[in-house]
């Protein structure tokens, strides 16, 4: 990864801003972030795809230009200007589709809209665009992107391959219907299996780091030692 | 009639806005840990939804849609690509008015509720279901229906996770599942339970 970045020509501190959002503290299995709109189009990894890029852009751009207008802002009014910015991005990004991607934008429908709304879009705005400047705002909006792509790209993974046995729309896993191997497990393609992945994810993700663990407000005693009850 | 009353369950149990759609997932993980609060939040998202897509609709239809602007003698304008920008704007709007009307009038409201109105303006689910709105076209009786119907559909979600987070946090969970991961299963579980309503027609 950082090989990849180091081509790229960025230095160590930039290299740090985009990566940490991946695992270290990810917007989603961490700090519950941006969830809402998008697990709506993972039931197919190339719808998820071209959300997840739209998602990065947005977040990356509006990010700079709130960054490079932060000092002339005034705070009452910070977050509708910062709406207003994101919201105009929005609108590019959905008729860009519209103009290049039909097909793909009828099948976002209104979740394009709702980047508009995504909590990651507006955290970073608010969390790190008004306090840094243009060029590391914009590469923490991409790394933060990422970070969301690649949460939403592994559940779409899962979902798609799982539930119709094909990649991308190419057959991976021959079904049974066309005299294959693979029985469709149909639960894949309807909402809760979204849930399901994710909590799945945090708990490989947090099995992992423990440090990301959450600390328990009622702890089990066991009776054995005879630490709990009061007989 | 029916097809109202057919619309209405249909947004509040079959298109449920949280567990169908995934939208409001933000605060509907993260302040569903106390009923209390979750149903005031519920509550609170019920009466700006009931609010804000009907307005939308009004707006819509007056302003945006293609030709809406024929009425003063402005033809062949197209702004629905506006749809966005005047959606988010109009909640925003709301929002803040409702909020001065319950400090002004309903002072007991106010404090009931007052802590979550700031935060359902960058709620997915009232953006969602303004866009929903005008996505399937609805006119102004249906869009009055779909807006209390799915803002409903939103609160007894949230009201019955909280319900069931409580009973959870009594329970010997893996370390690494503990808090957002069970939530997450719980929600998937809540959802397939939701699913189960599908089959009804009116």
């Amino acid at each position: 990864m950082s090989a990849v970045l180091d081509k790229v020509g960025l230095d160590s501190e930039t290299q740090k801003v985009v990566t940490t959002p991946l695992v270290e503290n990810n917007p989603i299995t961490l700090q519950v972030l941006g969830i809402c709109s998008a697990l709506a189009v993972t039931s197919k990894m190339s719808t998820s795809l071209i959300m997840a890029l739209a998602l990065t852009l947005v977040t990356a751009f509006s990010s700079a230009a709130i960054s490079a207008i932060r000092n002339h802002i005034p705070g009452s009014i910070r977050i509708i200007v910062q709406m207003t910015i994101i919201a105009s991005l929005v609108i590019v990004v959905d008729q860009i589709l519209k103009a290049f991607a039909f097909d793909v934008s009828k099948q976002l429908s209104v979740f394009v809209g709702l980047i508009i709304t995504n909590c990651i879009v507006m955290g970073r705005a608010e969390g790190y665009a008004m306090k840094n400047p243009p060029l590391e705002s914009f590469w923490d909006g991409i790394g933060n992107g990422m970070g969301y792509s690649l949460i939403l790209v592994t559940v779409a993974f899962f979902r798609e391959i799982l539930g119709a046995g094909k990649l991308l729309g190419f057959e991976v896993l021959k079904l049974t219907k066309d005299g294959g191997w693979y029985d469709p497990n149909g639960l894949m393609l309807l909402p809760p299996s979204a849930f399901f992945i994710i909590g799945l994810i945090i708990w490989g993700v947090r099995q992992w780091k423990p440090n990301q663990r959450e600390t328990v407000d009622y702890k089990i005693m066991s009776i054995a030692h005879g630490e709990g009850g009061h007989h | 009639m029916e097809a109202y009353i057919s619309l209405f369950i249909k947004s509040v149990f079959i298109e449920n806005l949280a567990l169908s759609f995934f939208l409001g997932m933000c605060t509907f993980i993260a302040v569903s840990k106390k009923i209390s609060t979750a149903m005031g939040l519920g509550i609170a998202v019920m009466i700006v939804q009931a609010i804000t897509v009907p307005a939308n609709n009004l707006v819509y239809h007056a302003v945006l849609k293609e030709n809406a602007l024929a009425a003063i003698g402005i033809q062949g304008v197209d702004l629905s690509f506006l749809a966005l920008l005047s959606c988010i704007g109009m909640i925003a709007a709301l929002v803040q008015i409702l909020e001065m009307i319950l400090d002004k009038f309903f002072p007991a409201l106010y404090h009931a509720l007052g802590v979550f109105l700031p935060l359902i303006t960058v709620n997915c689910a009232i953006l969602g279901g303004s866009l929903f709105m005008i996505e399937r076209d609805y006119n102004f009786g249906e869009s009055v229906t779909y807006g209390v119907g799915s803002g409903l559909g939103w609160a007894l979600a949230i009201t019955v996770m909280a319900g069931v987070r409580e009973k959870l946090k009594y329970s010997d969970i893996p370390a690494g599942l503990q808090g957002l991961g069970i939530t997450f299963i719980t929600a998937g579980l809540m959802s397939l339970g939701f699913m189960a309503f599908s089959g009804i027609q009116l």
